[in-house]
């Protein structure tokens, strides 16, 4: 049981995480890697988000009718959102972060990992494992989002958290990176590395 | 000239997908051949048509600080902001649960073109994204967030078609086997959003 666990909570990280491998997610995961500090916040709070919500649903799994789930799946998850949307916005170091996340705090709703685990895990396992893969899955969802935000802050704007790190060697920021079109290319390249690693993943 | 202004500029410069990486899990997933991309495409359009007024008309009465003041006095202060994800989501949910029950009644050579991508939208991140940048933009009336919806899903359907054109020609390419499929898709959605840049700035 424990080495189920275990692998229930260290797959999706890596070997089947949700963006990469799944192709889950992609809809807000980019437009917020720009900075690290706001791929960071997003990554935790969707950490938060699907954990709970996994429990929740998984906990009311015999109780609702399947020809209803998927509007109950919805409130749930509108209702962690909104927690975590007013949570982000009532302390003054996350209200400038919520600001700049704009509308993909709200989208995380239909950010597909969520609905996807649920329907796909959530539903048919106990609370505990339900729970701990909804947190897998979150995390391996921040993990490359903050890759990609690690790499687009540092060569966009030379800096990390804000900190300066390439501007004091002389170096002349890179807009382009800064420009949404190069956050598929750089995940296209994640993708690329990935799966040169793993061959079994790649496609015929 | 207002409208036309706006609806160029949803189309081209602030595209879904390129501008805001909008229903991309979708696009990716139902771009591989032209004619079932199209069919998604105008159930995107269709369904953005239907459900931003409805979102703007909710918003501007009951959502809005202060948009309950129709009902009285001791209405005018209440903000119910907050109530707007689980609001929008259900609206979404519900319109697409009747758009799909109307259009199987009554067309049903279109609900079989349809079918299985209109239960798709509801949670497709395009549709939200609308209701929310909607909300952000405040718009002045009903006339607006009509000609804000079609052009973002006409922008949505010249996306998804052209990405599904170039996936035919690319499957007689050769690619590396590590880029095959996922990887070298995001490469080129990322290029086709660098030419979308281009528009950037237009206004008439």
């Amino acid at each position: 049981m424990n080495a189920k666990l275990k692998e229930t909570l260290l797959n999706p990280i890596f070997k089947g995480n949700p963006i990469t491998v799944l192709v889950l997610g992609i809809c807000s995961s980019l437009a917020v890697t720009v900075t690290l500090k706001g791929a960071l916040v997003m990554a935790l709070s969707v950490i938060v988000v699907t954990g709970i919500s996994s429990l929740i649903l998984s906990l009311l799994r015999n109780t609702i009718p399947s020809r209803v789930r998927i509007i109950v799946q919805l409130v749930v998850v509108a209702m962690m959102v909104i927690l975590v949307d007013q949570v982000l916005k009532s302390f003054e170091a996350t209200y400038a972060i919520d600001k700049q996340l704009s509308v993909y705090i709200g989208l995380i709703i239909t950010n597909c990992i969520v609905m996807g685990r649920i329907e796909a895990f959530a539903l048919g396992n106990k609370p505990l494992p339900s729970f701990l893969d909804g947190v897998a899955n979150g995390a391996g969802y921040g993990l490359i989002l903050i890759i990609v935000a690690f790499f687009r802050e540092l060569l966009g704007s030379g800096t990390l958290f804000g900190f300066d790190i390439l501007n004091r060697f002389g170096y002349v920021s890179n807009n382009l990176v800064i420009l949404p079109p190069f956050a598929l290319i750089l995940l296209g390249c994640i993708i690329w590395v990935q799966r040169s690693i793993q061959k079994d993943l790649q496609e015929k | 000239m207002e409208y036309l202004n706006l609806f160029v500029k949803s189309i081209f410069v602030d595209n879904m997908i390129f501008a805001y990486f909008l229903g991309m899990c979708s696009f990716l997933a139902v771009s591989k051949n032209v004619k079932t991309a199209a069919g998604l495409g105008v159930a995107v359009i269709f369904v953005l048509l239907v459900t931003l007024p409805i979102n703007y008309l909710l918003n501007r009465y009951v959502l809005q600080p202060g948009a309950l003041s129709w009902l009285g006095e001791r209405f005018a202060s209440v903000d119910l902001s907050f109530l707007s994800f689980i609001i929008f989501i259900a609206v979404i949910a519900a319109i697409v649960q009747i758009v799909e029950m109307v259009v199987e009644k009554f067309s049903p050579s279109l609900y079989s073109s349809l079918g299985i991508f209109l239960p798709l939208i509801a949670v497709n991140c395009a549709i939200l994204g609308g209701s929310l940048f909607m909300q952000q933009k405040d718009f002045a009336g009903v006339g607006e967030s009509l000609v804000y919806a079609l052009g973002s899903g006409i922008g949505w359907f010249l996306a998804i078609v052209s990405l599904a054109a170039i996936r035919e020609k690319m499957s007689y390419s050769n690619v590396p086997p590590a880029l095959k499929g996922l990887g070298i898709t995001f490469i080129t959605v990322g290029l086709m959003g660098m030419a979308f840049m281009t528009f950037m700035g237009i206004s008439l």
